[in-house]
C-alpha cells in the first residue's frame, strides 16, 4: 500500500521499508527544540534521568524567544536555567539575545532544518517547518527530556488530509488568509491526529514565507504536522540558509487520504477569525463593523521579511489611527536588519507604529503589549483562546498583515483592498 | 488502580490557555501553576476542587499549546482523572507522559453532569456514575500506560526499567 509523505519520513526514521497510519514507531532525531518556558521543564525531567549528556550536542536547538529579553525575575531565572544548561552541555545551538529570533522562524533561516528530517520541539508550533519537506511536530516538556536524552521519539503513524491546492492569490491574499480558510472550514479539531499535506499546481505561487504561515498553523486544526512538497523554490531556499544534505521524500500515486480537498486559491478573499476560536472565520466582505484598539504584526506565524514587507506597503505614507497602538515585532534579528536596509522600520516609524526586538510576547500574553479589559486586537498571530492576550475579557481577531496593517490606519477591521 | 471523586464539567475546545494562562509560565512549579488552574473559564475551581475529583469535558480538550503545564496544573490541583469525548494529541501525550490518567469515552463526556460522584476503575476501563448509577465503558490503559502513570510519569518509569 502506497504511503503519504509524511508517513515515508517516518518509515525512514525508524529503520522501516513501510509504516501504516496508527502504527506505533520509535524514530530517530535530527533536532530537539525547546524554548524558555518548555526547556526548564525538560531540564529538570532530563537531571531526573540516569544520563549524563545529551545524545548529541549539535542536534539540540535553544531558543529562548518567549519571555525575553526576560521580562520579570521569574522569567530571567527561566532563560538563566537555559543558558546553563547549554554551557554545561556544550550546546551548539543556543541562541541569546542579540542571535535569537522566535524559534520557529529562526531555525529554518539558520538552516538547522532541512527536507527530510524528523524533528520534535516543545512548542506546538513546530510543525512549521513541513514548508521544507520535513516531519516536524510539537511536543511537550518530557518528550523534550527524553530526546534529548535518547535521540529518539515514540509516534504513532497519522493518516493524512490531502489539500490540492490550485489558482493563484489576489492582490492582498496570502497564506495566511489560505489556513484561516482551511481551519474555519475543517474546524480546530478538523484535522486531530493526522497529516495536513499541501499537493498541487497552485503551490508554485506560494512563497517560502507563505508556506511557512500554513504549515505553522497546521496545529491550529489539531494537525500533528502539515508538509509541502520540496520544488524548486524550497531546495534554493535551503541551499541558500544550510550546509546539510537534504533528502526529498514524495507521496506515493496511490497513498491513502482520509479526506481530500481542492481549493482554487484565486477565490479566496482576506479571511478574519472572530473570537475565541481560530475556526471562527469569515471573509473581510462579511467582517461588519469591529472597531480595535490594538494590532500586532509579528509572531512565528506572521513576523517574517514578507509579512513586514505586505504591513509596510499598507503603511506607507499613512499613519496609524489616534489612539490606536500598532505594535510590530520582526521574528529574527536578520528580518529586522533587513527590514531597516529596506527602509520598512522607517515606513512603521514614520506611520506612528512602534517595532519591537524579535519575542512571541504579546501572541501569548507574556508583554509587549497586553490587552486591558474589553479592547479588542487584530494580530497576525495564531490563536485567539480566551485570555491569550491579556484581560479574560479582551478579543483578539487573527488576520494576515495586509489586514492588520490596514486596520491600524483605519481602527477598525479593514482591507487595503477597500481604498481601490 | 482506581480514581473517585466530584466532578466539574467543560465543553468542547478547553484549550491549554484556558487550563493554565500563559502569564503564570513564568513559573514551573506545580503547587504554583495549580492556584491558577483553569482560572480563566471557571475562577472558583481552584477554590472548591478537592482531591480526588475529575474533570468531565467535550471534545478535543487541552488543545493548542504544547505547555505541560496544563497537564501538570490539573494533577497539582488534585484531580485524579480528566474524561473527554476526545483530546487534543499533545495534550494526550503530555498528560500520560507526567502520570495525569485521561480517558476517552463520548457517553460519560455526555451523560456525566457537574458534581456527579464517579469512581473510575483504570484496569477495566469502567466509569461508575454513582450519583445517577450508571455505568459507561472507556478504553482501559495499556499495561505500559498503566506503569508510567504507576509511576507517575514516563521519566520515572525509564527509570524503574
Amino acid at each position: 500500500m502506497g504511503m503519504t509523505m509524511t508517513q515515508k519520513i517516518l518509515a525512514a526514521h525508524a529503520g522501516l521499508t513501510e509504516v501504516k497510519a496508527g502504527q506505533l514507531i520509535e524514530a530517530d532525531l535530527d533536532l530537539v527544540l525547546g524554548n524558555d518556558i518548555t526547556s526548564p521543564v525538560a531540564i529538570h525531567e532530563m537531571e531526573k534521568m540516569n544520563v549524563k549528556t545529551v545524545f548529541d550536542r549539535e542536534k539540540i536547538a535553544l531558543v529562548p524567544d518567549h519571555f525575553v529579553p526576560n521580562k520579570d525575575i521569574k522569567s530571567a531565572e527561566h532563560c538563566k536555567c537555559v543558558r546553563e544548561f547549554a554551557a554545561r552541555h556544550d550546546i551548539t545551538n543556543y541562541f541569546e539575545v542579540g542571535e535569537m529570533g522566535i524559534e520557529h522562524a529562526l531555525l529554518p533561516e539558520k538552516g538547522l532544518v532541512v527536507a527530510g528530517d524528523v524533528v520534535i520541539g516543545a512548542d506546538s508550533h513546530t510543525c512549521t517547518y513541513g514548508a521544507l519537506g520535513a516531519f516536524s511536530t510539537g511536543v511537550g516538556s518530557t518528550d523534550m527530556a527524553a530526546g534529548m536524552a535518547t535521540g529518539k521519539a515514540w509516534f504513532k503513524v497519522p493518516s493524512a488530509i490531502k489539500f490540492n491546492l490550485i489558482g493563484k492569490f489576489s492582490k492582498w491574499v496570502s497564506g495566511k488568509d489560505l489556513i484561516l480558510h482551511i481551519i474555519g472550514m475543517i474546524g480546530v479539531d478538523g484535522a486531530r491526529y493526522q497529516s495536513m499535506e499541501f499537493v498541487g499546481e497552485g503551490i508554485k505561487g506560494l512563497t517560502m514565507d507563505d508556506r511557512f504561515t500554513i504549515a505553522n498553523m497546521a496545529i491550529e486544526a489539531g494537525a500533528k504536522n502539515g508538509i509541502f512538497p520540496v520544488d524548486d523554490l524550497a531546495k534554493a531556499y535551503m541551499k541558500e540558509h544550510s550546509k546539510r544534505e537534504f533528502v526529498v521524500y514524495e507521496a506515493d500515486e496511490d497513498a491513502q487520504y482520509e479526506q481530500e480537498f481542492t481549493i482554487d486559491l484565486s477565490t479566496l478573499k482576506p479571511t478574519v477569525a472572530f473570537p475565541h476560536l481560530p475556526e471562527n472565520t469569515r471573509t473581510i466582505d462579511e467582517v461588519g463593523d469591529i472597531k480595535i484598539d490594538q494590532v500586532v504584526i509579528g509572531s512565528c506565524t506572521n513576523g517574517r521579511l514578507d509579512d513586514m514587507r505586505i504591513a509596510a506597503e499598507v503603511l506607507q505614507g499613512k499613519k496609524v489611527a489616534k489612539g490606536i497602538r500598532c505594535i510590530v515585532i520582526p521574528a529574527t534579528q536578520k528580518i529586522y536588519l533587513d527590514a531597516i536596509k529596506e527602509g520598512l522600520v522607517e515606513t512603521f516609524i514614520n506611520a506612528g507604529a512602534v517595532v519591537s526586538t524579535p519575542t512571541c510576547g504579546p501572541c501569548l500574553g507574556g508583554h509587549m503589549g497586553i490587552l486591558a479589559e474589553g479592547e479588542r486586537c487584530v494580530s497576525t498571530t495564531n490563536r485567539n483562546f480566551v485570555g491569550r492576550m491579556g484581560h479574560v475579557k479582551s478579543e483578539i481577531y487573527l488576520a494576515s498583515p495586509a489586514v492588520a496593517a490596514a486596520s491600524a490606519i483605519t481602527g477598525k477591521i479593514s482591507c487595503p483592498c477597500d481604498e481601490e | 488502580m482506581k480514581a473517585n471523586g466530584y466532578v466539574f464539567k467543560y465543553g468542547d475546545n478547553v484549550d491549554t490557555d484556558v487550563i493554565i494562562p500563559a502569564r503564570y509560565l513564568n513559573s514551573s512549579d506545580p503547587a504554583e501553576l495549580a492556584l491558577h488552574c483553569m482560572e480563566d473559564i471557571d475562577k472558583d475551581f481552584i477554590k472548591n476542587v478537592k482531591k480526588g475529583d475529575i474533570i468531565v469535558a467535550n471534545k478535543n480538550f487541552g488543545c493548542g499549546s504544547s505547555r505541560e503545564h496544563a497537564p501538570i496544573a490539573i494533577k497539582a490541583a488534585g484531580i485524579s482523572c480528566v474524561i473527554a469525548e476526545t483530546f487534543a494529541r499533545i495534550f494526550y501525550r503530555n498528560a500520560i507522559n507526567i502520570g495525569l490518567p485521561i480517558i476517552e469515552c463520548a457517553e460519560a463526556a455526555k451523560g456525566i453532569e457537574a458534581g456527579d460522584e464517579v469512581e473510575i476503575d483504570f484496569d477495566s476501563g469502567i466509569i461508575y456514575n454513582k450519583t445517577k448509577n450508571k455505568n459507561y465503558q472507556g478504553q482501559s490503559f495499556p499495561e505500559f500506560m498503566q506503569k508510567i502513570i504507576a509511576a507517575e510519569g514516563l521519566i520515572n518509569y525509564i527509570n524503574t526499567k
